[in-house]
C-alpha cells in the first residue's frame, strides 16, 4: 500500500439532477487498496457521489479523476476495464443461467471477433468460485434466493476484473445473515485480491467493522473521513445522523460499535 | 453455447439452437417463396421457377417471375424481416413484450402521413414518401416527449400509446375527408397489402435494410444484450447507454417507416415474430437474426395464404397477419396462464 496515493477521487464537485443540486464543492479521495465505506443519512448524496465516481452522472462542476484523467475524457468501455460498479438494482433477463449472467461481466474485454477467449472462461470460473456460486452455474437466476442472487451479481462484477469496484448498498433487501455473508465476502476480496472497494452502506456498525477508510456525509458535504476507529464517535454520529448514542468497543472486533440511546432506560447504569 | 476459436486468438460464440432456428426459418421462407412465385393464374412448378430465376425459361415466364411475382416476394421478405427486427429492438429497449411499433404509435404515424397524401391527392411514390416522413416525425415527437435524462421504457410506452390514440383519431378524421374512391384505396393501404408491389416498392426498403441490419446485428447486438441488465449495469459494463439507445430507436423507426411505405402498416408481425423466435430458440436476450428469419417466413406465408386461401378472392396480407398474429397472441397468453407464468 502506498499511503496517500489515490487512483480515484473527485475535486470541487457540484452534483445535480437537472436543477436540483445534491452536493456542492465536494472533494473526496479513495485511498488505493482501501475498503472505503460511505455512510450518511438518507438523501445525503452518498449514492449520487457513487454515481459520479462511476461515470454515470456528469458533475455540473469539478471533475472526477481516474488515474489522473477526467473520467469523462475516457470512453465508457475503457473506464469499465478499470472501474466496476454493482448498482442497487439490476435486472436478470428471463431464463438466464448463473454462468451466462456472470459471463456478461466480460463484456468490456470482448470484441466482435473476440467473443469468448479462454481467458474469459477462466475468469468467469474464478469469479464464481470466489463468490461460492460455482455449484449454481447451470441454475436459472430467477430460481435463486436473494442472498444467492446478490452473490451472482457480485461474481459478475468480479468477472469484469477491475482493480476498483464500487458497490451501491450491496446488502439492501438481505436478511442479517446474508448481509454479513456479503460483507465478509467483500472483506475477503479486498484482502486476498488487493482490490480497492468503495461501498455505500446504511448500517453504521457494519461500516465501522468492515471499512478501512470511512467517509461520513451529510447534506452533500463530507463531515469526516478517515480510519473508522478515530472517525466514529458519539459526537460524529449525533452530527451526521442526529442520533444520541454511545460508542463502545465491538466485543468481536474491537472496532467502534454504535449503541443508540434508549428513549427510556430500563435500569439506571450503576 | 458453443465457441469457435482460431489459433490467432479470435473467438466466436453462438448458440447452435438459435442458429438452427434462424436457418430453418430462412429455409421455410425460401420454400414458401418458391411456392408463392410458382402459384397464380399461370402456375409453375418449383423446378420451373428455379430455372427461370437462374436465367432460363421462356420470355413470358421471365416476365411473370422477375417482373410480377418476384418483386412481391422480395417486398414480403424484406417487410417481414424489417418489422421483426424493429419489433425485437423495441421490445428489448423498453423491456416489455408489448413494446411493438403498432402499440408505440410509429405505425399510426406512418399511416397519417400516407392518408394526408390520399386526401390531398398524390401517386403511390408520394404516398410511400409520406409514410416514411410520418413514421419518422412520430418517432421524433415520441422521443422528445419521453425524453427526461434519457428515454426510459415505461415512459416511452405510455407516451407512445397516447400518441397512437391521437393519431388513430386523426387518421379516422382524414378518412372521412377523403373522396370515396380514395378512401377505399386508403383502407386497403391501411390494412397492409402486397398487391401489385414492384421493384420500386422493394428498392428503398432493400437499401435501408441493407444498411441498418448489419449495423444493428454486428454493431449493437452485444451492447443491446447488456442493456437488458438495466441501464446502470449496462453503463457499468461500458455500454454508452444513451447513444446506443438513440441509434437503436432511430434504426427501428426507420425500418418500420420504410416497411410501412412498402406494404402499408402490416399488423402484428413486429409483435409476434420476436416471441416466436424466443420460444423456438429458448435463448434469453434479443434473438435478432432468428427473429428476422421468422418475420420473413411469417409474412411470406401469410401473403401466400392471403392470395390463395379463397379461390378467386384475394385478401390484403394485413388481414391474415392480424388474424394469425392476434390468434397466436391469445393462445400464447392462455398457455402461459395455464403454466402459471402469467
Amino acid at each position: 500500500m502506498h499511503p496517500g496515493s489515490t487512483r480515484l477521487g473527485g475535486t470541487a464537485l457540484t452534483l445535480a439532477y437537472d436543477r436540483r443540486v445534491i452536493a456542492e464543492n465536494l472533494t473526496v479521495a479513495v485511498p488505493d487498496q482501501s475498503f472505503t465505506v460511505i455512510i450518511g443519512p438518507n438523501a445525503c448524496g452518498k449514492s449520487t457521489l457513487l454515481r459520479a465516481l462511476s461515470r454515470m452522472l456528469r458533475p455540473s462542476a469539478g471533475a472526477v479523476l481516474l488515474d489522473g484523467r477526467d473520467i469523462h475524457d475516457r470512453s465508457a468501455r475503457s473506464v469499465a476495464r478499470t472501474l466496476g460498479l454493482l448498482p442497487q438494482s439490476s435486472i436478470a433477463p428471463d431464463g438466464i443461467s448463473v454462468a451466462e449472467l456472470v459471463a456478461r461481466g466480460r463484456y468490456p474485454h470482448q470484441g466482435l471477433l473476440r467473443q469468448w477467449s479462454r481467458e474469459d472462461e477462466r475468469v468467469v470460473q474464478e469469479s464464481m468460485a470466489a463468490t461460492g456460486v460455482d455449484d449454481l452455474a447451470d441454475r436459472l437466476v430467477d430460481e435463486l434466493s436473494g442472498g444467492q442472487r446478490q452473490r451472482v451479481w457480485l461474481a459478475m462484477a468480479l468477472a469484469q476484473q477491475t482493480p476498483l469496484l464500487l458497490l451501491d448498498e450491496p446488502t439492501t433487501y438481505l436478511d442479517i445473515a446474508h448481509q454479513i455473508e456479503i460483507l465478509d465476502l467483500c472483506a475477503r476480496l479486498h484482502e486476498e485480491q488487493g482490490r480497492t472497494l468503495v461501498a455505500v452502506l446504511h448500517d453504521l456498525n457494519h461500516a465501522a467493522r468492515y471499512a478501512t477508510h470511512l467517509i461520513a456525509m451529510r447534506d452533500g458535504r463530507v463531515v469526516a473521513a478517515g480510519d473508522p476507529a478515530t472517525v466514529v464517535t458519539a459526537d460524529l454520529v449525533h452530527e451526521v445522523f442526529g442520533l444520541p448514542c454511545r460508542v463502545i468497543d465491538d466485543p468481536e472486533t474491537g472496532t467502534p460499535l454504535v449503541v443508540p440511546a434508549a428513549r427510556r432506560r430500563a435500569t439506571e447504569p450503576a | 453455447m458453443s465457441v469457435l476459436r482460431t489459433p490467432g486468438g479470435l473467438s466466436v460464440r453462438f448458440r447452435p439452437r438459435a442458429l438452427a432456428v434462424g436457418a430453418g426459418a430462412a429455409l421455410l421462407a425460401a420454400g414458401l417463396g418458391l411456392v408463392a412465385v410458382g402459384s397464380g393464374d399461370y402456375p409453375m412448378g418449383p423446378a420451373d421457377v428455379l430455372r427461370t430465376l437462374t436465367g432460363g425459361g421462356t420470355p413470358a415466364e421471365q416476365f411473370i417471375v422477375t417482373e410480377l411475382r418476384l418483386p412481391r416476394l422480395v417486398t414480403a421478405l424484406l417487410v417481414g424481416a424489417a418489422l421483426a427486427l424493429a419489433g425485437t429492438i423495441f421490445q428489448s429497449l423498453v423491456r416489455n413484450p408489448l413494446g411493438s411499433p403498432d402499440i408505440l404509435g410509429f405505425t399510426q404515424g406512418a399511416s397519417t402521413g400516407a392518408l394526408v397524401v390520399v386526401v390531398l391527392g398524390g401517386g403511390s411514390l408520394a404516398l410511400a414518401g409520406a409514410a416514411v416522413v410520418g413514421g419518422l416525425a412520430t418517432g421524433l415527437v415520441i422521443y422528445a416527449l419521453a425524453w427526461r435524462r434519457g428515454v426510459h421504457g415505461y415512459r416511452l410506452i405510455l407516451v407512445g400509446i397516447g400518441v397512437a390514440a391521437i393519431l388513430t383519431g386523426v387518421n379516422g378524421y382524414l378518412l372521412t375527408r377523403a373522396p370515396l374512391m380514395d378512401a377505399a384505396r386508403a383502407v386497403l393501404w391501411l390494412t397492409g397489402s402486397l398487391d401489385g408491389r414492384g421493384w420500386a416498392n422493394a428498392g428503398p426498403l432493400l437499401a435501408v435494410t441493407a444498411v441498418l441490419a448489419p449495423l444493428v446485428l454486428f454493431g449493437c447486438a452485444p451492447a443491446l444484450r447488456m442493456m437488458e441488465l438495466g441501464d446502470d449495469t449496462a453503463s457499468a459494463l461500458g455500454v454508452p447507454v444513451r447513444r446506443l439507445r438513440l441509434v437503436l430507436l432511430a434504426s427501428a423507426v426507420l425500418l418500420v417507416s420504410f416497411a410501412a411505405a412498402a406494404a402499408g402498416p402490416v399488423s402484428f408481425v413486429a409483435l409476434v415474430a420476436p416471441h416466436v423466435a424466443r420460444r423456438l430458440t429458448r435463448a434469453p436476450g434479443p434473438n435478432l437474426l432468428p427473429s428476422m428469419a421468422v418475420g420473413a417466413a411469417l409474412l411470406v406465408g401469410a401473403d401466400l395464404l392471403a392470395q390463395r386461401a379463397f379461390a378467386g378472392h384475394q385478401l390484403p396480407v394485413g388481414v391474415v397477419t392480424g388474424v394469425i398474429g392476434g390468434g397466436y397472441l391469445v393462445w400464447l397468453l392462455a398457455v402461459e396462464r395455464r403454466a402459471g407464468r402469467l
